[in-house]
């Protein structure tokens, strides 16, 4: 299983992007996408903003579960095309967490669920900085290690 | 101008890209990058030999600030913004300016801090209600006095508080009678509304009772947009 994660910000642009793989069942947490997803990630991911931008006005919960869906080419070489399901986080401030992972949500949806509130929590640290603004990248290696051991710890 | 060693590194991608990559991080010009297992490990060592801000806890309740700290910081912000501000409207503006940063991050706190309850505003009203019980309550201690609805325009909203607690320990002096430093507070209003997508401009202004010579209503004016895509999706 790989992930793909972007913290987008309040004016589109991504603060953050990080792609790793599982732990869970032998993995060794790198991800596996082919390099024709690695470039198209992105663009999946900024094309679901436009269903985010609609739901987020329908329901009032944080977490958005797998709400977009992409078929695209597979893991490894010679593999069929597989389906990719994005799921999401809205903070209240309008900061949205997004994610490609290729396995169906319905499998681990609350370890999605808890990895997005821990990354809220280490969000709403780096924005208490009283020298980080609203949108700034977030370049912490520090940050990035913690998303890390989170992905670990969950996903 | 010409600095040729600086440009042959700058067109050498593999040599940027591996030292940016020693640093750890996000860098936006790389995008995600994945580091080898060993230098995860020593960038991980290093980082847990300092206490930084991600290892403190936030899920505790804040610990009190003193009145007279706060207030003697508050008058050092006010005594910087007014002396580079040519008038009572600019002041006013420059203090705005400053509470608008504060807002998101107060919003963001609070919302964690309510942790599995949290959820959104996607509704005027009640993202004013949050804001007159919540926000109040975690900045000032207690609930603000009154959220009315003018009565002349539907994109007008006032939030009442009788006793400010900025502006408790200053006397604005009689040349200034317009000013009313809570637009300091005026401005977390707005920035909270803002990132919430209810854009709004929040003004403060004294209107005394008897008793209360410092009660201050927070002046709310809604974008005519923000009240039609009300209008469009709870209001058919």
């Amino acid at each position: 299983m790989s992930y793909y994660l972007a913290i987008i910000g309040t004016t589109d642009s991504p603060i953050y992007e990080c792609e790793f793989g599982t732990h869970k069942q032998g993995g060794d947490g790198t991800s596996k996408f082919s390099p024709e997803m690695k470039e198209l990630n992105p663009f999946i991911l900024h094309s679901s903003i436009d269903i985010v931008e609609d739901i987020q006005w329908q329901t009032n919960s944080m977490f958005l579960k797998s709400f977009d869906e992409f078929h695209g080419p597979g893991t490894g070489s010679t593999s069929t095309n597989v389906n990719y399901y994005i799921s999401g986080f809205l903070t209240s401030g309008n900061v949205k967490f997004l994610m490609i992972h290729d396995n169906s949500v319905y499998k681990n949806e609350d370890s999605i669920k808890q990895f997005f509130m821990d990354l809220n929590d280490l969000y709403v640290k780096t924005l208490l900085n009283p020298f980080y603004k609203v949108n700034d990248v977030i370049s912490s290696s520090v940050f990035d290690l913690k998303v890390k051991a989170c992905a670990k710890k969950y996903l | 101008m010409s600095q040729p060693s600086d440009i042959i590194q700058v067109s050498n991608p593999t040599q940027t890209s591996t030292k940016s990559a020693l640093k750890g991080g996000y860098n936006p010009s790389l995008g995600p990058i994945q580091l080898p297992t060993s230098y995860q490990a020593q960038l991980a060592s290093t980082a847990s030999s300092k206490r930084n801000i991600y290892d403190h806890s936030l899920s505790r309740r804040a610990p009190e600030v003193n009145l007279s700290s706060l207030s003697y910081i508050f008058n050092v912000m006010i005594q910087y913004s007014q002396k580079n501000s040519k008038g009572i409207q600019e002041l006013e503006g420059k203090l705005n300016t400053l509470g608008y940063s504060i807002g998101p991050k107060v919003l963001e706190l609070i919302t964690l801090r309510e942790g599995k309850n949290a959820k959104r505003e996607i509704k005027l009203v009640e993202i004013l209600q949050f804001i007159h019980t919540q926000v109040w309550r975690t900045l000032f201690g207690r609930v603000a006095d009154e959220l009315e609805k003018s009565s002349e325009a539907d994109d007008e909203y006032m939030i009442t508080d009788k006793q400010p607690l900025m502006s408790e320990f200053i006397s604005v002096p009689k040349d200034m009678g317009q000013l009313n430093v809570n637009a300091f507070v005026a401005g977390i209003i707005e920035g909270i509304l803002d990132v919430c997508y209810f854009q709004a401009s929040v003004s403060a202004h004294t209107v005394e009772t008897p008793g209360c010579p410092n009660r201050t209503v927070f002046f709310i004016k809604f974008d005519r947009d923000v009240i039609e895509r009300e209008n469009l999706r709870f209001h058919k």
